[in-house]
């Protein structure tokens, strides 16, 4: 009989917490693997401890107690080893002003203890649409590009991790698109990366696994498929012919609600479960005389599971 | 030893230093010529000689020092800072980096800057008197020992200092003043019996004093304590810099 072992995970944070010198905990007991090639998405509103959490795996900032490693290295004894696996692209727009976009991009390789390669630099450049700014000065590019200059930073040293703090913030959609074209090219080379975002369609859209995390607290770690299946809910609004003021007695048992004119009424069901229980409501509505004259389902989506999650305490 | 890294920084900042030719080089060489003019020229005309040193060149090694010293700790410290400032230390703490090759390739940078500096000003005082040098070799080892010096206590005031003004403040209340007591421009041997005495608490006293020395053969101290001063400078810079690092002090939260 062959066992085989799962594979090890890329990234595993045991534990970890981070107290702010000021005495703020901003993670509390963080506790998650990343799996190797994946796309994993951090999700989290403002303040969520997303940023404290990749800084610590990054070297940035220092963790209270826990511990990280990377594929195997650990971020404070093997420091060189986990760091050189890794590329940042920070939340801030923080880039220098008077080097050229190819003097820093090539900085940033040397930095991570790589050889100079004008191949590498160049196809990530192109990649980025950046190599018609190659020789500009930072300082005279759009906020935009300063972002896809950062991107090219990260991607100079052919990082093996890829963390994108809140990539897609004050991006167009052009951009948008390139950024996602060049993350599924990564993942095609078996690239693992970690986004966060407060975008749900974002994570929705990308993401292989999603992490929810609120007030330093990861609140769950599902496929992202998996996610939307055990939490979403459907719905069924359908448009009444004629306004009603209240849901009729005879349906009180349906988990129904009203619309504040009165003239759509949405039912919520489960899709997992075997019964759904639309037909004999369909019947019992029918039964009152109700009469509808359009009908409409549709699947929550991770910004309802989100708001859902948040909503319910804990 | 990342070496590709130790590199990327080291000429990330001298090319720095190029973009900004106009501050780090010209206006040392224009201000050390005006000291020439004043000191040498004008004053030194009344003053006959300085330990049988012609006044002029007397105040050379004075001179070189005092440009040495603020420029070490302006290119030093500026180098750390302002990464500090605009937020792109981030990547410099994200490499695969030991405290030892970040401190390496800065304070290499800014010791290289200001040797190269103190080089110039050594040429452009060639010009106003003659110049002899005893013992080149120890001439050039006190330049690097003191740019090297220095350019570690630019670095610490560049962690240290939380905005721009501290930048200026510490060449500007602290070094200046030391280097003006500290026998620039005299030798110390001319004040008052107390005042010698506090004098020796200053410990640019010992780097200008042993720096005469390697121009003049002679001192106000004994080349081999001005020696056994300098390296303890030395020394203490390297034990606050690893401690900073080692507490991640104004770098990491
Ligand atoms: N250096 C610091 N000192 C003290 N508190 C801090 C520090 N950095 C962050 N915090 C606090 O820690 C919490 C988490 O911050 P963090 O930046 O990790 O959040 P985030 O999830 O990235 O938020 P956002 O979506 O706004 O970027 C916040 O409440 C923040 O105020
Ligand atoms: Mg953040």
């Amino acid at each position: 009989m062959i066992v085989t072992s799962p594979p090890s995970p890329v990234i595993s944070i045991q534990n970890l917490t981070k107290t702010y010198s000021s005495g703020f905990q901003a993670l509390k007991s963080i506790t998650l693997d990343i799996r190797r090639g994946e796309i994993f998405a951090l999700l989290g509103p403002n303040g969520a401890g997303k940023t404290t959490l990749i800084s610590i795996v990054c070297g940035i900032v220092t963790p209270s107690t826990g511990t990280v490693s990377v594929d195997g290295h650990d971020i404070a004894r093997d420091y060189r080893a986990a760091r050189a696996r890794i590329g940042l692209v920070p939340q801030e727009l923080t880039t220098d002003a008077f080097e050229t976009v190819w003097d820093t991009v090539s900085f940033s390789r040397g930095l991570f203890g790589k050889a100079k390669n004008p191949k590498v630099i160049e196809r990530v450049l192109r990649d980025l649409h950046l190599w018609d700014k190659k020789d500009n000065k930072i300082m005279t590019l759009s906020g935009g590009m300063k972002r896809r200059v950062l991107i090219a930073k990260a991607l100079s040293h052919e990082p093996e991790i890829l963390f994108l703090d809140e990539p897609t913030a004050g991006v167009d959609v052009e951009l948008r698109r390139d950024m996602w074209r060049v993350v599924r090219g990564l993942c095609d080379n078996g690239v693992t990366i970690i986004l966060t975002t407060h975008y749900i369609e974002e994570a929705e859209e990308m993401a292989d696994r999603v992490g929810v995390i609120t007030k330093g607290e990861l609140l769950l770690v599902e496929d992202k498929a998996v996610l939307m299946q055990k939490l979403g809910k459907k719905q069924l609004a359908l448009k009444l012919s004629t306004p009603i003021d209240r849901i009729p007695t005879a349906l009180a048992e349906y988990p129904l609600a009203l619309s504040s004119d009165g003239a759509i009424l949405t039912y919520t069901y489960d899709k997992q479960t075997e019964r759904t229980g639309i037909d004999t409501m369909l019947n019992d509505l029918g039964r009152t005389g109700l009469r509808f004259t359009d009908l409409e389902s549709q699947q929550s989506s991770l910004e309802d599971i989100f708001v859902g999650l948040l909503e319910t305490p804990r | 030893m990342n070496w590709h890294a130790v590199q990327a920084i080291y000429m990330f900042e001298m090319a720095r230093t190029r973009r900004t030719l106009l501050q780090s080089i010209v206006s040392p060489v224009i201000s050390t010529s005006l000291y020439f003019v004043v000191f040498g020229a004008a004053i030194g005309s009344r003053i006959q000689q300085v330990d049988s040193v012609s006044y002029g060149a007397f105040i050379v090694p004075g001179l070189i020092m005092l440009s040495l010293l603020t420029q070490s700790i302006a290119n030093a410290s500026f180098g750390i800072y302002f990464p500090r400032f605009t937020g792109t230390i981030y990547e410099i703490l994200s490499a695969p980096l030991s405290s030892f090759e970040i401190v390496l390739s800065y304070v290499g940078a800014a010791a290289t800057k200001s040797t190269i500096l103190g080089l110039i000003i050594l040429l452009t005082a060639g010009l106003f008197v003659p110049l002899h040098i005893d013992h080149p070799f120890w001439m050039l080892v006190f330049l690097l020992l003191t740019a090297v010096t220095f350019s570690l206590f630019g670095f610490i005031v560049g962690l240290w200092a939380d905005g721009f003004e501290k930048l200026q403040l510490v060449p500007l209340l602290i070094i200046t003043p030391l280097t003006f007591l500290g026998g620039s421009f005299y030798s110390i041997h001319m004040l008052p019996p107390f005042w010698q005495a506090v004098t020796l608490f200053n410990p640019v006293v010992y780097l200008i004093s042993a720096f005469r020395w390697s121009f003049f053969g002679q001192a106000d101290v004994h080349i081999g304590i001005s020696v056994v001063a300098i390296l303890s400078v030395l020394g203490l810079c390297l034990a606050v810099i690893w401690w900073m690092f080692k507490t991640g002090y104004r770098l990491k939260s």
